[in-house]
């Protein structure tokens, strides 16, 4: 019982990192249409900026400093490489995408070097002891930060002009420029959100452990994520992501009781998971039927 | 004054499909544009909205002017703010957002004035206050229409753009569009009105002009163009005026065309 528990908890830290990215890429896809494959990249650049910058900036400033320049990036990315292309067929902007992200992680994995980098956040392992419970700090505060943030996006896109905007592009581009809308604003607009939430969530990520070039593969568990929740949902990119973090923690703590299955089950969760869900739900959990596939 | 001289417009770089248009809105004024299926109406509303971009499609001649400043090239959100707005075919009202939502986007160029611009709305469209948290995909195909002249309004345009308000809709609906054009229009903005129904566009219109595979073939003050034979027999579906009731043959087929070959 104490280890369902635990494995829950940890799974919801878990799963507010895939959240976090899952909505960049729904936020992209929604309103441009294209599945951005520059995410990992984008991630891995906030999390270097923050370990950067932790130093002496401190922590708490430097992650929004770091989001903020991660956004900077992703506004350049969607000016220099996606905005040129539009018109052209989906998939080739997705693998226009693939390249960028090749290449900015060479770059940041400069910045990276060969030293052992980590953001330096505040809560390492320590944890609180709930009676008999075992919680770590780095978990709880990766779920706040994101119902923080989710809380943040859902009055952007409910009450501001530039959210309402966004979801009018999304539904009917045309309409939403005959009504005035800045349709290149709502693209690059989308970018920079997904490019702060991605360096939000690879730092929370990454907190309490150290990282290394690898920590880009963290974001490609997105994939499945939205792929589960429904391409186009931003409700599906957050509960696909929890449910998908708590399946896979749920599956560590558990894996050795099913030592046939091997010792890292855990990892193709997301997989097995998305795999199962499409046979019932071809368009996710909460997506449209009709999304285009890439 | 809205204004398009020798317009010409070109799909996917070879698909010339307005041919030397021209054509006035003046301020204030109700202008009726009739054409059949492919004439190229909507394309002209594209071209005077900066929506022709979307489509591939691009101006290759003559101009479109407001108060004599171009505006052919310049952006959408440019010409609406400009004081033109369109209410385009189909209605393409936002189906998942709210009534009110959908209002709020149309005022997304005139942000001050959201509140005013609402009760002005509601005013006029006493229906959509009552469903203003409905989500709007629900809404009849009457109201959706109100919707998308509502959400055109919101813009404050002096100009407005109505690409067949009528269609698809019964005959008692077409008397009400009928009816919030005409009132629109006391209110001060100038309608070009597409319409496919001609007895409707003519009957509010002062004058009007007819398409036909991208030319204006007919440019007549309304009360003349009702009474033109080809306007009454192709659009009005009545018999031509000198020959009563009688049905149309194939001589008279042939003489339509002919003369249109000639007027072009
Ligand atoms: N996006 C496009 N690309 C290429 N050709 C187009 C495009 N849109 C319209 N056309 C062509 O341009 C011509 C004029 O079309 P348009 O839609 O302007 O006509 P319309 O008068 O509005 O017709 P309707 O009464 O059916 O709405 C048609 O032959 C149409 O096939
Ligand atoms: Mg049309």
């Amino acid at each position: 019982m104490i280890a369902l528990l635990e494995g829950i908890v940890r799974g919801l830290g878990v799963g507010s990192v895939y959240a976090l990215l899952a909505l960049g890429f729904v936020i992209i896809y929604k309103a441009t249409r294209v599945i951005s494959f520059a995410q990992p990249a984008l991630m891995l650049a906030g999390v270097v900026l923050v370990s950067h910058l932790a130093g002496p900036l401190g922590f708490w400033v430097a992650l929004p400093v770091a989001a903020l320049l991660t956004a900077v990036l992703a506004l350049g990315i969607e000016r220099g490489a996606v905005r040129p292309m539009v018109g052209r067929p989906a998939f080739v902007v997705a693998i226009i995408t693939l390249g960028v992200d090749v290449a900015i992680r060479v770059v940041v994995n400069i910045f990276i070097g060969l030293d052992v980098r980590n953001v330096h956040d505040p809560w390492g392992l320590d944890s609180w002891q709930l009676g008999s419970l075992q919680v770590q700090q780095r978990h709880v505060a990766a779920f706040l930060a994101t119902a923080l943030l989710v809380a943040a996006l859902f009055a952007f896109f409910r009450f501001t002009r530039m959210g309402l905007a966004m979801r009018a592009a999304a539904d009917d581009q045309e309409a939403a420029l005959a009504q005035g809308v800045s349709v290149g604003a709502v693209f690059a607009l989308s970018w920079a959100l997904a490019g702060a939430l991605a360096a939000v969530g690879g730092t929370f990520a990454t907190a309490g452990v150290s990282f290394d070039g690898n920590l880009w593969l963290t974001a490609l568990v997105a994939l499945p994520v939205i792929i589960l929740g429904g391409l186009d949902s931003l409700p599906g990119a957050v509960l696909g992501g929890l449910a998908v973090g708590v399946a896979q923690e749920l599956v560590a703590t558990y894996q050795n009781d099913l030592p046939w299955l091997g010792g890292n089950v855990s990892v193709i969760t997301p997989y097995v998971l998305m795999l199962l869900v499409l046979l019932v739900r071809p368009y996710g959990l909460f997506g449209t039927r009709e999304v285009e596939r890439v | 004054m809205l204004r398009v001289r020798n317009l010409e417009v070109v799909y996917d770089d070879v698909m010339l499909v307005l041919r030397g248009v021209s054509l006035d809105l003046p301020s204030g004024a109700i202008v009726a544009l009739l054409g059949a299926n492919g004439a190229g109406k909507t394309t002209l509303l594209r071209a005077l909205t900066g929506l022709l971009d979307v489509h591939d499609g691009a101006v290759t001649k003559g101009s479109v002017t407001l108060d004599d400043q171009q505006v052919h090239g310049l952006r959408p959100a440019a010409i609406v703010r400009r004081g033109v707005s369109q209410v385009m075919e189909g209605r393409r009202i936002f189906a998942e957002l709210s009534v009110e939502d959908n209002l709020r986007v149309g005022g997304h160029t005139n942000a001050g004035a959201v509140g005013d611009r609402l009760d002005h709305v509601y005013g006029l469209f006493p229906v959509l206050k009552e469903r203003r948290r409905k989500t709007a995909g629900y809404l009849s195909g009457g109201e959706q229409q109100m919707l998308a002249m509502g959400r055109a309004l919101m813009a404050e345009p002096r100009y407005l753009l109505l690409d067949e308000p009528s269609l698809g809709l019964a005959p008692r609906l077409v008397d009400q569009v009928r009816e919030i054009i005409v009132e629109i229009n006391r209110l001060g903005t100038a309608v070009l009105l597409v319409e496919q129904n001609a007895a409707m566009a003519l009957s509010i219109a002062s004058h009007g002009y007819v398409l036909e595979t991208g030319k204006v073939v007919l440019d007549k003050p309304a009360d003349r163009l009702l009474a033109d034979d080809d306007v009454r027999e192709f659009y009005l579906g009545l018999g031509a005026a000198d020959t009563g009731a009688a049905r149309r043959s194939f001589r008279d087929v042939k003489h339509y065309k002919r003369r249109k070959r000639w007027l072009s």
